[in-house]
């Protein structure tokens, strides 16, 4: 077990490498187209809201291995067309096919994210905004936008983390990140502890994250909990608690 | 139109493959689901106990299952523990046969874990959300604790868990893609199968994107129609 | 709680069980393992049934040794651990007989000869394939073969893809993402030949015979206990070559006699 983490431990490193890289990139993409379409996805013309909608029910209703199997190997199909286009050099690299895949579900995903945090966002707050004469931009600015991603913030942190495992499947076209890796050492050695250890590195990956968007959010939201922390609990309070609990059985 | 030619029913075309992949996509995500859903439970009840071993093991499993991609869940699942149990039963009986895990039952298995891991987070929100005013009157009245259970939380419970629990279903039935990647000849698999004998990438993938998306469109119907029942005796806030 | 932990083992267990079975050994009921994606030697048909070269000697070899047989359809990659997990008891899907493959399986004698080459778009202006001249260039293999070991071990300068099956490299030879890539000789001398897609490419360079890779011959793959079988299917293989059934399959799929190649 051990032995087999001294031969191809590098490999899964640098499969983990890729992996990362892979999610970083793809939800960056998606963190930026995400918020504009939201808007408009919001806005009242028709024009606009429809065709982002059918993007997003797309998007999230269909497996992402199929999504894209029908980038890659469907691309593949109309190769004249797109070397026409001059696009074929981006096609024809499954780096990018997967990249462009992910950031096209991750942008569904989170575009319905920040949706229903601009709808969270208390209208109260707004029309204070235009009662001091803001312009719509600093609107958006100052009040909508900061309130929208601490209401969407945990969300966000799930669709990264979903991406990041749902990257695995970028394996199946030939890309070698934990997963490729993975699968390669296996049908050399036919050693099943080479998926302990890939799940180890995914586990890892995943908390650290996990920790690191908590700590984020925690400063996010730091005025929220200025209250509570120097709030002490009185005596009546933790009796009733302790009560509570003794009912559970 | 040769592209309706390649989708007909009959000996030349893929139709009836596709739909009996269809089926085998739909049994097993209905199969993984009572599996799920028991776990689920489980998880829950465990989550909540008064004792730490068992709080211990429900967050254990659900970080475990929450932090894996769904594929490699399913990879440790069928090559792991058919192995696995092949070898501690010859280990007690050197006579003893393979034990046989087909990719329909480890993908029914692993997608079972990951939904119970899931939705196990999503009952013990639902459970936690419980008014306890209520369990204190059920059991005023001389309830036990199973008929509490049975007649007061585990209705609201399900009415307070439908969202997260269709969301779930919905996720579930896309994962069951993930099976084609240990040849189970689910909807995926033969569209696969299919490319390589056709040599249409495009039109194939183009097709089943196209039938999930219209399942999954179905079921959110569905669920929000069952959302809607469950929710008839709240009042509208 | 107990209760609680109890239904969850429990719930876990009922779950486990009914599904599945454990199945004996048993030559009498022959399960045989084959991929399903490797034209013309097996590969599903547009009504879904398995066909092929492989099949056929499959079928004409149960017949011999009087067994009922049924095929399993199994991906590549999970092909060799299958059979060790007991899913089926012989893999029929030619597959070369290495060093490395022995460690875990043992063969049968060869029933086909075994080569690889190298496959080009017909356009392309590749004419030397060293380790030296493909620096650089993408080269396509399918992934747990021996060409993808070939591959990975001799050309660690090119840009080596492995996928998970063997119409998925030739999709992606069509298509242009591939420079080149590695084949086994007959099929590949099968797809540029016979289909329409592969009528982009040709074969190039010499062929590749190094016994470390491509190894004795193409064999049946069993698990290391089974050595009656293997010898049964031993005997009955000599018994189809002898009686002109290998011969009268081998016609039905190829121009060569791919015992010999000759």
């Amino acid at each position: 077990m051990f032995e087999l983490l001294i031969n191809y431990g590098p490999k899964l490193l640098d499969g983990a490498v890729m992996t990362l890289q892979l999610t970083f990139i793809s939800v960056s993409i998606a963190g930026l187209l995400s918020l504009p379409l939201a808007i408009l996805r919001r806005s009242k013309n028709i024009l606009w809201q429809w065709p982002i909608r059918l993007y997003v029910s797309f998007f999230r209703g269909t497996p992402l291995l199929a999504q894209l199997f029908l980038v890659y190997y469907g691309s593949g199909q109309f190769r004249p067309e797109l070397t026409e286009l001059g696009l074929w050099w981006f096609f024809r690299d499954p780096y990018y096919c997967a990249l462009l895949t992910f950031a096209l579900n991750s942008t569904a995903y989170q575009l319905e994210i920040l949706r229903g945090g601009l709808q969270a966002v208390p209208y109260g707050e707004v029309e204070a905004g235009v009662a001091l004469g803001m312009p719509r931009r600093l609107l958006y600015q100052k009040i909508i936008l900061p309130h929208t991603y601490r209401i969407a913030f945990p969300a966000l942190g799930n669709e990264i983390i979903l991406m990041l495992k749902g990257g695995a499947i970028a394996s199946v076209i030939t890309l070698l990140d934990v997963m490729g890796h993975t699968r390669r050492v296996f049908s050399q050695t036919f050693d099943i502890s080479v998926y302990l250890w890939a799940a180890l590195i995914y586990l890892v990956i995943t908390t650290v994250f996990v920790l690191v968007w908590r700590l984020l959010e925690r400063r996010l939201t730091r005025h929220m909990f200025y209250q509570r922390d120097i709030k002490r609990i009185t005596p009546v309070e933790a009796t009733s608690t302790k009560m509570e609990a003794s009912n559970v059985n | 139109m040769e592209w309706f030619e390649y989708l007909s029913f009959g000996d030349s075309g893929w139709g009836d493959e596709l739909a009996s992949g269809l089926g085998i996509t739909l049994s097993l995500a209905l199969v993984s689901l009572p599996i799920g859903l028991a776990l689920g439970f489980a998880v829950a009840a465990a989550s909540v106990s008064e004792r730490p071993v068992p709080r211990i093991i429900a967050f254990f499993f659900t970080t475990t299952i929450r932090g894996l991609p769904e594929l490699l869940t399913l990879f440790i699942i069928y090559h792991g523990v058919g192995l696995l149990i092949s070898k501690t039963l010859k280990w007690f009986n050197p006579e003893a046969g393979f034990f046989e895990l087909s990719p329909f039952v480890a993908g029914a298995v692993a997608l079972g874990l990951v939904f119970g891991g899931y939705s196990g987070e999503v009952l013990r929100g639902a459970w936690q959300a419980l008014d306890k005013g209520q369990q204190e009157a059920a059991q005023a009245i001389g309830m036990n604790r199973l008929q509490i259970f049975r007649l007061i939380e585990f209705p609201q419970m399900l009415r307070l868990a439908l969202p997260g629990l269709g969301n779930l279903w919905i996720n579930l039935l896309k994962d069951t893609a993930l099976v084609s990647v240990i040849a189970l000849s689910d909807l995926m698999r033969i569209a696969s199968v299919a490319v390589g004998a056709t040599k249409k990438p495009f039109l194939f993938f183009l097709t089943v994107c196209l039938i999930y998306w219209v399942i999954c469109i179905f079921f959110e119907w569905c669920i929000a129609k069952m959302e809607k029942r469950a929710n008839r005796g709240i009042r509208a806030s | 709680m107990n209760k609680n932990l109890c239904s969850l083992a429990l719930s876990v267990f009922l779950a486990a069980v009914p599904l599945t079975q454990t199945v004996a050994a048993e030559t009498t009921n022959l399960r045989i393992g084959t991929e399903g994606a490797y034209p013309p030697f097996n590969y599903f048909t547009a009504d879904g049934k398995l066909a092929g070269f492989d099949i056929e000697v499959g079928r004409a070899l149960c017949e011999k040794i009087e067994a009922k047989c049924t095929f399993v359809a199994q991906d590549w990659d999970g092909i060799i651990p299958g059979l060790l997990a007991g899913k089926y008891d012989v893999i029929i899907a030619s597959m070369f007989i290495t060093e490395k493959r022995k460690e875990k399986v043992d063969f049968t004698n060869p029933y086909q000869k075994s080569a690889m080459t190298f496959v080009v778009p017909k356009d392309s202006a590749l004419t030397e394939f060293s380790p030296k001249a493909l620096a650089g260039k993408t080269i396509g293999a399918q992934g747990s073969t021996t060409q993808g070991e070939y591959l990975s071990a001799l050309y660690p300068d090119s840009d080596v893809r492995l996928y998970p099956t063997q119409d998925a490299v030739n999709l992606d030879l069509v298509s242009g993402r591939l420079d080149a890539q590695v084949g086994d000789m007959i099929p590949m001398l099968d797809w540029t030949k016979k289909s329409d897609d592969g009528s982009c490419c040709k074969l190039a360079g010499t062929p590749i015979t190094e016994p470390k890779y491509v190894g004795d011959g193409v064999g049946m793959a069993l698990r290391q206990e089974d050595d009656k079988l293997r010898q049964k299917l031993n005997t009955a293989l000599a018994e189809i070559v002898a009686d002109g059934t290998y011969k009268a399959i081998n016609d039905k799929f190829f121009s060569v006699n791919i015992l010999t190649l000759k």
